[in-house]
């Protein structure tokens, strides 16, 4: 017999594709060897004798008498819907088929083609499953990220005697990532307190490491070092022994409370000055700038000393000031005339410059945003 | 049919109404327009308010509607998640229960002003119209629960035709039928679609995000609402499919035997949706329910 001379009906019996139809009931009027291969029965047992319905696994039927038959009523054709054949032994043979309806809208005779999809379907498991360890993956990394920078940022500054102080921390973007500012504020002696804020280049999970190095540096060195520009090249060469790319900008400010009032000795390591507020709005930098921490081969701290009355003093990371907006970036100038239009008070001081910064950036900053301030109580 | 504007019939004031509207991350939404209502019918005349359920949205009452309109103002609309309804309707954590579909269906029909109606539920919608005239028999003043099931899940001594594996089995099925949901993301790819190709798709009624349907299967299908068919105070009509394996005649017998002023209907056809099989029956079926009760009233 030559192919071209085979009729239709030949050609069916012979297809690589099971090929059915049904009857008004949905019971199973004519059925081709390969479909029945795939489901695993003989002609007599299914043709004219049992419903497409009890070849199909529970879940099949629920999908085809809620999705399959509506989309069927509203159009002629439905392609490439995935179920399971439900085969004698119980095992199930998934197939990809394609339906057309033979009769009226309502009618459950359809013509009926499918292909067996037992490796797709598997591939096709596999790819689901990839991407929901994929998706769990990345919730545990960003869960872990977000403890992480948790435990970096101490939720509040602690009390100080004599010291109104006050900070804020608000991490960049949906703050997902773990970021590189950090502060700490702790007590070294019985009148002695270090107030430290800084930004460690780099973002992720390393930088998050070299972050916490540098705040335990910080702590560590600042017992035996009221100088904080000793304190500062510590932590530089402790920076330069580490195997890491990431560098630190800092502001130390060491205090001490003497003769009922705070005497200030601060360094900078590539930070910005921090800002000195006096009770009549006048704004002034105060800090020599040094060499970042981690970066230069011979850097250079200096430490500058002041006598805090009734000033306050804001420090700050660049999350501030180099944020972006329409107008360009937010800039020094912009910081300074709000601290000075801001009133005269730690927690309003650090809130006002936060809900600025946010503003300027329509509230997704491009980076960590780090703010403390602090004034001495009368 | 005409979108909704002011469906006069049975107004209630808003003053009396309980019901926060929905609020989404979008804020307060219209709901009239985000879950697509459709009204027809004479203005004035009762209102029917049919409601699809799990699967395709509103159009599956395509031809049922129509007979239903000639003597009533009929109101339908999609489910949040559903066909046409705007995606910022649904909200995974709310509609995890029957509950949050329970508020928005009162919440829309409190903003058409919309009280004393018949409510006629398809599936799972059965059981939130169970719910809407517990919570508020005024407003939802009569049930029509079509293909009902108050558990789907066999539970000892009572059959609701399925095992707990049949249902994670149905949820995985959704998720691998995607088909019609990414469709015309394909389209976008290729920059435009084929000639004809459009109509190949699952058409926009039957389209839900995969997660969506998903997750509709599993409070459709793992909700048991035994417990709540004795509360229901409304004249209620059962209407059951002769051979419907996704909702036994077992599963609305129970629902009519355990609702005091029910009645029971069969309708002589196969499957979950009498709607789609047997639309003159059921709409018949509706129509002699609602002539007994509202005459009686």
């Amino acid at each position: 017999m030559r192919a071209r001379t085979r009729s239709g009906a030949d050609l069916l019996d012979l297809a690589p594709v099971g090929h059915l139809t049904t009857d008004e009931a949905g019971v199973i009027a004519s059925a081709n060897p390969e479909f029945l291969r795939l489901v695993g029965r003989t002609e007599d047992e299914v043709v004219g004798r049992l419903p497409l319905d009890d070849l199909l696994t529970l879940a099949g039927r629920i999908y085809v008498e809620t999705h399959l038959l509506p989309v069927l009523q509203e159009q002629e054709v439905v392609r490439e819907v995935e179920v399971d054949l439900l085969r004698p032994d119980g095992a199930y043979a998934p197939v990809l088929l394609n339906a057309r309806r033979l009769g009226d809208a309502g009618s459950r005779a359809m013509q009926i083609v499918m292909l067996g999809a037992t490796e797709r379907h598997r591939y096709e498991e596999n790819l689901r499953q990839a991407s929901r360890t994929a998706e769990a993956a990345r919730a545990e990394a960003a869960a872990l990220a977000q403890t992480l920078s948790r435990t970096l940022i101490p939720p509040a500054p602690p009390s100080v005697p004599h010291l109104d102080i006050a900070a804020a921390y608000r991490p960049a973007g949906d703050g997902r990532e773990v970021g590189g500012d950090f502060y700490d504020v702790f007590q070294v002696s019985e009148t002695g307190w270090v107030v430290v804020l800084g930004d460690v280049s780099g973002k992720g999970v390393h930088a998050a490491t070299v972050t916490s190095l540098v705040r335990h540096t910080v702590r560590t060195l600042a017992i035996d070092h009221p100088d904080p520009a000793e304190l500062l090249h510590g932590v530089d060469a402790v920076l330069t022994r580490e195997d890491t790319d990431h560098y630190c900008t800092l502001v130390v400010v060491r205090m001490d409370y003497v003769d009922g009032g705070w005497d200030l000795r601060i360094s900078l390591a590539g930070h910005p000055p921090a800002l000195l507020r006096s009770p009549d709005g006048t704004v002034t930098e105060l800090g020599t700038p040094g060499s970042p921490a981690g970066l230069m081969p011979d850097p250079s701290f200096s430490c500058v000393r002041h006598r805090m009355d009734q000033g306050l003093l804001t420090v700050y990371t660049d999350g501030v000031t180099e944020a972006r907006g329409v107008a360009g970036m937010y800039g020094e100038d912009r910081l300074y005339g709000l601290v000075e239009q801001l009133p005269h008070d730690a927690q309003t001081q650090v809130d006002g410059i936060v809900a600025s910064a946010l503003a300027y950036q329509d509230g997704l900053p491009a980076d960590d945003i780090a703010i403390v301030s602090f004034s001495p109580l009368a | 049919m005409l979108t909704a504007s002011a469906a006069s019939a049975g107004r209630l004031s808003r003053a009396e109404w309980g019901f926060p509207g929905l609020t989404t991350s979008l804020g307060p939404m219209v709901l009239t327009e985000a879950l697509d209502v459709r009204v027809s019918g004479p203005d004035g005349a009762p209102v029917v308010v049919l409601v699809h359920g799990f699967g395709c949205g509103q159009s599956m009452w395509r031809q049922v509607a129509p007979m239903l309109a000639e003597s009533f103002r009929v109101v339908s609309f999609d489910l949040p998640g559903s066909g046409g309804a705007d995606p910022a309707t649904y909200d995974s954590a709310r509609h995890g229960s029957l509950e949050g579909y329970r508020d928005d269906v009162l919440a829309l029909l409190r903003e058409m002003d919309l009280a004393d109606v018949t409510y006629v539920g398809h599936s799972v919608a059965a059981m939130i119209g169970v719910l809407a005239s517990i919570e508020a028999p005024e407003v939802v003043a009569r049930l029509v629960l079509v293909a009902p099931s108050a558990r789907y899940v066999n539970d000892g001594d009572y059959v609701g035709g399925f095992g707990a594996n049949d249902i994670d089995e149905l949820v995985g099925l959704m998720q691998r039928n995607q088909l019609g949901w990414q469709a015309p993301l394909a389209d976008l790819v290729s920059g435009q679609g084929e000639p004809g190709a459009r109509d190949e798709l699952y058409d926009s009624f039957c389209r839900t995000r995969p997660e969506v349907a998903a997750e509709f299967a599993d409070v459709t299908f793992r909700g048991d609402n035994r417990a709540d068919l004795p509360c229901v105070s409304v004249p209620t009509l059962v209407l059951q499919s002769a051979h419907d394996l996704v909702a036994p005649m077992t599963a609305g017998l129970f629902v009519h035997e355990r609702i005091s002023r029910s009645r029971f209907r069969v309708i002589d056809t196969t499957g979950h949706c009498p709607h789609l099989t047997a639309p003159a029956p059921t709409a018949s079926a509706i129509l002699d329910f609602l002539a007994t009760e509202l005459t009686a009233a």
